[in-house]
């Protein structure tokens, strides 16, 4: 692991072990299951065996008999109160009819939709009570593949009359001259699978509705708290000041978790209705069924070129399985493939269409990287069918494509549905891909590229990316304060699953403010006493909420400074805050301990325009996206008579902009490329034709374990600091996934280049890989 | 619903006695009747290892045994590792070298990583990569893991310790 | 996903167990090692009404040298300490030699050798390797108790000859004759999991290079464990050479009707079950064959 040294205090910059781990490694955390409240009760949800079905009849009248078992909701206990699960984003024109209910009435739509939920004094009581629970279904056929679905001959609603949820398109440029003029032309259909991000921990809520006050407290939120208190307050119809959204230690999210669910709804009305505090853990088995899938999607991908390889123009139809109800992502899933389709590469002429199908499956959300994991995959991979035919070396293909330095920033155009151009906002791809490829020891490799040893094919894969991080949302805030015998708390507006903020942050707001870091707490997650925000997701964290928290440390740092001066009879800028202490520059005067002004402004009345409290709030706005970028490598050796590939050496060149702490990025880094090793060999959700999840727990849904994988090299690049916000950062989650699906693709296709093989679909399993090079159907 | 049975457990050497329905899971005893909740749960079906503890020594997943089962056996549990706040030489690597992210399966992994240089006090880096393979971890793709294992056996050998960052 | 309610027994001797499972019939499961079943009735996948609980039974767990010079296994021997026996080690090295392939170490401090031949997941290695040391099965009841080979215990999917009543206690191996060169291996998604395809041999050369004894057992391809006769004459009194390996394969891929799942197909358990086989063949008899000390 390396970085540019590129630090302004002694914080930003340093690989500094993280603070918050005390209570991870002595089993003291608190993760929303460890919760215990006098009363509580708990819930089990009754989830849908059927992947179409209509429903008759619901009897509950033998589960409500077994003796702990509180109470059981139906759709009806609703009533008036009854909302589907709301769009968040990507609303595009349609998708609001296929929204989910929060609990299944007339019909259940895929395996796991809710349909009662059960309430007792134990969940193993609960669990029994949905054995109890007696539904009479009515078998509809089910749909399960996108290009059947759209033949409209089941529907999924029948009011929508149709299974194209919706359709975007967008076009720049002129791309039927481009076809017309170029002198090569390649289409491809590719495919990538249905899996997800399964953090450890599944979901979760503990509701505790205060019937004595009125107000209700949630534990287990995160992601976006206070937008989801705002939707939920609306819900029950109460205040949104008398809901307490409490996120305590979670599990990891990759972007499944914090996302609205009908549970969210649920949980918390439940507890209003009973009275009691009531918990929610959702286990394994319904996490697979319940929880966003993600990626599955389809790409019919044109390219059109000159014959010495200048790219002129993509052409591309994208299908996304959105599964039976499109969810709080709306459209994101396949918007995003096409959004970032044509990557770090110069394309002056794209045109997309995407279009969103429901079938009977669970729905889509966001997965680490949602749309770049897939769209790196078919572009990189088109790259190298291109150079194939064209005869050039597919590392020198991408060299003549690459966007270069003096380029940028440049306009793509725009390619997210009501949305700002995507602009590529600062960047060096020629400069990563050479040191990856350096690093990579790229040459030594290539000579290796289909040879046959030892009984082993080896094969050497590449794959390009940018990833789109920060923005999004307009804006994230921080308040810092400072309090008594040196105590600075920080808090943010964003959430964390497990990225370390709580040290990273810490470390931003020591330079800024200029106070050692171990003076300072990180609070988070609380919508009580965290200011208003819009949360974690897209890598968002650092630029978002680290660039409010630079801005609030630096004014603090000015108001200290001008109190100072006015105590002591200088010009505040003859003073410096370093350390926690204020010196007077070119003097060897006794520095200033802050907690004296701290002291004089809580006992004055006047000082501090009269505010007793040193404190300062900054928001940082922003409606652009910066952008990550690199280079993914990687070597397989494949067994062609088992099919079985081994990644023997995984490196990631990523450009972050600039790393606050180089010890988080190289395990965000790490942890992502695992996690995309896996999900391109290994995880997968299976649906048989009649909608049935057969991969129904983690014995067949495979996670990779440390066995699966080599250990990860990761390059961490400064060489381009984003111009778009104070501190040059650009969000370091994702990229590490990105390529992971390509780069493998592309060195099993090289490895196997004897039998022909040219791998445009995943996941790459040993009965796909045998199937391919024996040449049957899979 | 279900009949219950008086059982005497010891864990982290404290005993305990307590009356628990037949049914009830190892790891729910802990989390819930003596409210250990530093053993996690995350898949309830023995693949994931969040759940694993020493039982009479031995690495177990608790979620794969009835708290019945444990009657007389002497548990261990990661709240039982450290010494007051002073760390194991596990959970010290641990935090050293990363080998936590979101800090679900950290428990786990700990107390497999205990039972691991028990038998195996100077595990090379792949012996160590293959112990830890009945854990899942879904945020560090094991690398730091791995090499804090490496170093804690280094320590617990009384080796020179590598001098932390 | 907690399991459904049921009555729990924790015999302390064989005659308890038999009396309870006498007694309860087919709705007594007996929970030993807890590794196949507490997951099914976490699932609630299964829903016993009875739980015998096994482990409380001291002297189920023996590992004993048998007088003809072969093992004999309580039913209740850990898998983990079968794996670290120097007896079975010095009488059946195949077997310790497969014991890493069982799951992971942790799972084998709890699962048990009897749990798992009782359990008969056709991708299981211990069934498998019964089958190819022509193990025998005591099988105890209330009113006697009888002696069943494995070549005729595993009946089909997670299903055996054993019947309601019936306690497995012993797991005996015959002699393993010195000399004798043998190997196992799989292939499998991740290590630890059950196999895709997965075979085990043993096999005897003449002081002339030629096969005079073999036997092929491969698991994960089908319902059972199964001893692949046909490839068995192919190779008896044949030299090793790589002519008759590729006719090894390509009998082993003819005979075996295996199943599709979604870990793979049936077409790729043909293909790789031969080219495993032939594999597997190769290294035996290219391990130096170790004489027990």
């Amino acid at each position: 692991m390396e970085t540019a040294n590129r630090t302004t205090g002694p914080y930003i910059g340093a690989p500094i072990k993280r603070r918050e781990d005390f209570r991870f490694i002595t089993g003291r955390a608190t993760f929303v299951d460890d919760i215990k409240l006098p009363n509580m009760l708990h819930a089990a949800v009754l989830r849908s065996p059927r992947a179409h079905a209509r429903i008759h009849a619901i009897d509950t009248s033998k589960a409500l008999k077994i003796p702990g078992v509180v109470k059981i909701f139906t759709f009806d206990d609703l009533g008036e109160l009854a909302v589907p699960v709301p769009i968040r984003m990507y609303q595009l024109a349609g998708l609001e009819r296929h929204l989910q209910p929060l609990l299944a009435h007339d019909k259940v739509r895929y395996v796991g939709e809710p349909v009662a939920l059960a309430i007792a004094e134990s969940r193993y009581l609960a669990e029994d009570a949905l054995d109890a629970v007696e539904i009479e279904y009515e078998d509809l056929p089910a749909v399960v593949d996108v290009y059947e679905a759209m033949k409209n001959e089941i529907l999924i609603d029948e009011t929508a009359g149709t299974n194209i949820a919706a359709v975007h398109e967008f076009s720049i440029g002129d791309v039927d001259q481009a076809f017309r003029e170029a002198e090569y032309i390649r289409r491809e259909e590719f495919r990538v699978h249905r899996f997800t991000g399964n953090p450890l921990e599944t979901r979760g809520f503990v509701a505790a509705f205060d019937s004595g006050k009125g107000e209700l407290t949630v534990w287990g939120v995160t992601k976006l708290p206070h937008l989801n208190r705002q939707t939920i307050a609306a819900f029950l119809k109460m205040p949104e000041r008398k809901l307490h959204f409490i996120e305590n230690d979670v599990g990891g999210g990759f972007g499944i978790r914090g996302e609205l669910y009908p549970e969210d709804f649920l949980i918390p009305f439940a507890s209003v209705k009973l009275g009691q505090p009531v918990k929610w853990i959702e286990d394994r088995r319904e996490h697979l069924m319940a929880a966003n899938h993600s990626r599955e999607n389809r790409c019919q991908l044109e390219v059109a070129a000159r014959k010495d390889g200048t790219i002129l123009a993509f052409r591309a139809m994208v299908y996304g399985d959105m599964g039976a109800y499109v969810r709080t992502h709306g459209g994101l899933v396949p918007c995003s493939t096409a959004a970032l389709l044509t990557g770090p590469y110069r394309v002056p002429n794209y045109q997309a269409k995407i279009h969103l199908v429901v079938t009977n499956k669970t729905g889509l959300g966001t997965f680490r990287a949602p749309g770049r994991y897939e769209s790196c995959f078919y572009r990189e991979r088109m790259i190298e069918l291109m150079a194939k035919d064209l005869a050039i070396e597919p590392v020198e293909l991408r060299f003549k494509n690459l966007i270069r330095p003096e380029e940028i920033p440049y306009t793509v155009g725009v390619t997210r549905p009501g949305s700002a151009p995507t602009v590529l906002d600062s960047g060096n791809y020629p400069s990563a891909l050479r040191r990856g490829l350096k690093e990579f020891e790229y040459e030594k490799l290539k000579p290796l590229q289909g040879q046959l040893k030892s009984g082993r094919y080896y094969g050497t894969g590449i794959a390009c990316f940018v990833k789109n991080t920060g923005g999004l949302e307009p804006y994230e805030g921080a308040r810092i304060v400072l309090g008594d015998r040196n105590d600075v708390a920080v808090y943010l507006s964003i959430s964390m699953l497990g990225q370390g903020h709580e040290t990273a942050m810490a470390q931003i707001c020591a330079d800024a403010l200029g106070v050692p870091m171990d003076w300072i707490t990180v609070y988070h997650g609380n919508t009580d006493t965290t200011p208003f925000g819009w949360g974690t997701f897209a890598s968002r964290g650092t630029v978002m909420c680290g660039s409010a928290v630079h801005l609030a440390g630096q004014r603090l740092k000015q108001k200290l400074l001008s109190l100072a001066a006015e105590q002591i009879g200088v010009a505040a800028d003859a003073l410096e805050l370093r350390e926690g202490k204020i010196y007077r520059l070119s003097t060897e005067a006794v520095p200033l301990d802050l907690d004296e002004i701290v002291s004089r402004v809580r006992h004055s009345g006047t000082l501090n325009q009269g505010l007793p409290e040193l404190e300062e709030t900054a928001y940082f706005h922003s409606n652009q996206m910066t952008y990550s970028y690199g280079v993914h490598l990687a070597h397989v050796a494949v067994d062609a008579e088992t099919g079985v590939m081994e990644v023997l050496k995984y490196l990631v060149v990523e450009d972050i902009g600039r790393a606050i702490n180089p010890l988080l990025i190289h395990g965000q880094t790490v942890g992502s490329a695992v996690q995309g090793i896996g999900g391109t060999m290994l995880e997968e959700l299976i649906y048989d034709g009649n909608g049935q999840l057969l991969t129904g727990s983690l014995m067949d849904y495979l996670l990779p374990t440390s066995t699966d994988v080599p250990d990860i090299g990761s390059v961490t690049l400064e060489e381009a600091p984003s111009p778009l916000n104070p501190l040059g950062v650009k969000g370091a989650g994702e990229g590490g996934i990105v390529g992971t699906g390509a780069a493998l693709a592309n060195a099993l296709s090289n490895a196997l280049a004897i039998y022909s093989i040219q791998v445009k679909s995943l996941p790459l399993t040993p009965d796909r890989i045998r199937a391919w090079i024996s040449g049957r159907a899979c | 619903m279900s009949a219950k049975q008086v059982i005497k457990i010891t864990v982290n050497g404290r005993a305990f006695e307590r009356l628990v329905e037949v049914r009830m899971t190892l790891a729910d005893f802990i989390r819930q009747e003596l409210d250990l909740t530093g053993t996690h749960l995350g898949c309830e079906h023995g693949v994931c290892g969040a759940c694993t503890i020493l039982v009479n020594g031995e690495a177990v997943r608790s979620c794969l045994m009835l708290a019945v089962q444990a009657g007389g056996a002497r548990l261990e549990t990661v709240e039982g590792l450290a010494n007051g706040n002073e760390l194991h030489p596990l959970q010290r690597a641990f935090n050293d070298h990363h080998a936590l992210q979101c800090g679900f399966c950290t428990p786990g992994f700990l107390m497999t990583a205990v039972a691991v240089l028990k038998e195996n006090p100077a595990p090379t880096r792949e012996q160590a990569r293959e112990a830890i393979s009945g854990n899942i971890c879904r945020c560090t793709g094991y690398q730091p893991i791995i090499d804090a294992v490496v170093q804690a056996a280094l320590e617990l050998r009384g080796s020179q310790r590598e001098p932390s960052k | 996903m907690k399991p459904a309610a049921f009555e729990y027994f924790a015999p302390a001797t064989v005659d308890e167990a038999l009396a309870l499972l006498h007694e309860h019939g087919d709705e007594a499961k007996i929970l030993a090692g807890g590794q196949s079943l507490m997951p099914l009735m976490n699932l609630r996948l299964a829903r016993p009404k009875v739980i015998v609980d096994i482990n409380r039974i001291s002297g189920l767990d023996g590992i004993a040298a048998s007088a003809d010079g072969g093992l004999a296994i309580g039913a209740l021997a850990r898998q983990r300490a079968v794996e670290k026996s120097v007896l079975a080690r010095e009488r059946h090295p195949l077997l310790v030699a497969a014991m890493p392939l069982i799951g992971h170490f942790q799972i084998r401090n709890r699962g048990t050798i009897g749990g798992s031949i009782v359990h008969a997941d056709p991708a299981a290695e211990l069934p498998a390797l019964s089958l190819l040391l022509d193990g025998e099965f005591l099988l105890a009841r209330k009113d006697g108790a009888r002696i069943i080979a494995a070549a005729d215990f595993f009946l089909g999917y997670l299903t055996t000859a054993i019947e309601p009543g019936e306690l497995l206690t012993e797991i005996r191996l015959p002699k393993w004759r010195a000399g004798t060169a043998w190997g196992i291996d799989e292939i499998a998604r991740r290590k630890g999991d059950f196999a895709l395809v997965g075979v085990a041999v043993r096999a005897e050369l003449n002081g002339g290079g030629i096969l005079e004894d073999v036997a092929i057992v491969m698991f994960g391809v089908g319902g059972k464990p199964q001893r692949i006769e046909s490839a068995e004459a192919v190779l008896k009194g044949r030299p090793i050479e790589p002519a008759v390996l590729r006719v090894l394969s390509q009998a082993i891929a003819d005979e075996l009707e295996p199943d599709s799942d979604i870990h793979a197909s049936s077409a790729y358990r043909k293909e790789v079950g031969g080219v495993l086989a032939r594999r597997v063949l190769e290294s035996a008899l290219a391990r130096p064959a170790r004489t027990p000390r």
